[in-house]
């Protein structure tokens, strides 16, 4: 194991790959985060009965595995000759992905707000969308932001699928060194170090800001 | 609107063996489930023995298996184990892996829901004459599956999915790797794979609602 035949263009590669994979999930994190929230006012002030069709559609995304989301949205885009390559192909369907958890986030911070808290600040005049930015959102974020980290780093870690699409990630850069050096267990360490450095410290911080933030503490 | 002729039949005339799939897949889930408490309540019981051996085996297995990805669990289980000569095949390769990741993330559930029992049980029961055993049998462990409940079904219905991974380390038995097969042989990819996910749609619903329904049952008072 300590004779490897690894060298250092090696491990830029996959360095590269892990780039790839943060890159794919800031797009993915930042746009699900932004349909997210418009998806959990939506749901929020649409009431559950008129936004029963967005909730199913939500649904869906979490019910059905992300490998076949992601197959069958690559099996769209070239029926549709839409003309995408996989990198946008697979930032889309994880966009959609996180969109419909952090839907679930987003919603559940609006209601962990008082509806005494609101009504006050409309008493004194706020219109609703005064009420929104300084009231709702200051609120509802720091119940939400911990779950929110943990939403970020399961996307992270669920970016690995996008290699079935032939995008070269971390795990995909990994596998096409274990096909070229034999060395399967050294190399996967090192492909799970990088994920776990990567994702061990946000995953503390988030629980760090739970304790801190949680309320009734 | 496009050009391409949609051939359902081909796929609903596949839908038997895809069934077959999902009744393996099933298996892995429920098998994976099965190791994955067991080895989470081992865990549990690790992190609160006070052995610092013991609590930090226990506390690297949850944090690996917390940290980092599910299909690199997998990878590890099937490429990984071989440089020890120890070759698992595709099934036992999956189930290992997501067995090992179900532990680690149940063993974080079980922790929680640890926490949310009061002490002051554990004493009451101490107090009555309880051996410590029996308060932990019959005062604590009730309480804590309560709390540990959902969150354990909503690992099942994780487990459920990521089975779909094995198709990544040659697994053709499974739902997914049903449909990967049949799709190898005739690229109707959009058809076997949108059957593919109603079917995975349908099992995770059904294992959401069949568990609401056991919940309301044995959790009545």
């Amino acid at each position: 194991m300590f004779n490897t035949a690894l060298t250092w263009s090696d491990l830029a590669f996959l360095a590269q790959g892990a780039a790839m994979t943060l890159a794919v999930t800031a797009v993915s994190v930042a746009a699900g985060t932004l349909l997210g929230i418009l998806f959990g006012v939506i749901r929020v002030q649409a009431g559950t009965y008129w936004s029963a069709p967005l909730t199913f559609v939500l649904d869906v995304f979490r019910s059905v595995p992300l490998l076949i989301q992601l197959v069958l949205a690559n099996a769209f885009q070239s029926i549709a000759k839409l003309g995408w390559g996989p990198f946008t192909t697979s930032c889309v369907v994880l966009s959609l992905y996180t969109a419909a958890y952090c839907t679930e986030i987003v919603r559940g911070g609006i209601s962990s707000v008082p509806a005494t808290t609101r009504r006050a600040s409309r008493s004194l005049g706020m219109t609703w969308w005064q009420d929104m930015r300084y009231i709702v959102a200051p609120l509802a974020t720091r119940v939400s932001l911990p779950s929110w980290i943990g939403l970020a780093l399961g996307v992270m870690k669920d970016s690995a699928l996008v290699l079935w699409l032939g995008l070269i990630e971390l795990l995909r850069a990994s596998q096409i060194l274990v096909t070229r050096l034999q060395e399967p267990l050294f190399i996967l360490l090192i492909c799970g170090a990088i994920y776990f450095l990567i994702s061990f410290p946000i995953a503390r911080l988030g629980g760090y800001l739970e304790k801190r933030w949680s309320p009734n503490d | 609107m496009f050009n391409y002729t949609f051939h359902w039949n081909q796929a609903l005339k596949a839908l038997p063996q895809m069934l077959d799939g999902a009744l393996i897949t099933l298996q892995i889930a429920l098998l994976s489930m099965l190791i994955g408490v067991v080895c989470a309540l081992a865990l549990t019981g690790f992190r609160l023995s006070g052995n610092r051996v013991l609590s930090g085996f226990a506390a690297t297995w949850v944090e690996i298996a917390r940290n980092t990805p599910a299909l690199f669990q997998i990878y590890m289980a099937h490429f990984g184990l071989g440089n020890f000569g120890i070759h698992l095949s595709p099934y036992t390769a999956l189930l290992v892996g997501i067995a090992f990741n179900n532990a680690g993330y149940l063993a974080e559930n079980f922790r929680g829901a640890l926490k949310a029992i009061p002490d002051t049980q554990t004493r009451a029961g101490r107090s009555l004459g309880m051996t410590a055993l029996q308060a932990f049998r019959f005062i604590v462990l009730p309480q804590m599956l309560r709390v540990a409940f959902l969150p354990t079904t909503n690992q099942m219905v994780w487990a459920i999915l990521m089975t779909s991974l094995g198709v990544t380390v040659g697994m053709n038995t499974d739902l997914a790797g049903v449909t990967q097969e049949l799709n190898a042989r005739s690229f109707r990819t959009f058809e076997f794979f949108a059957l593919a996910a109603v079917i995975y749609y349908i099992i995770a619903k059904a294992v959401t609602l069949a568990a609401r329904a056991i919940a309301s049952r044995m959790f009545r008072y």
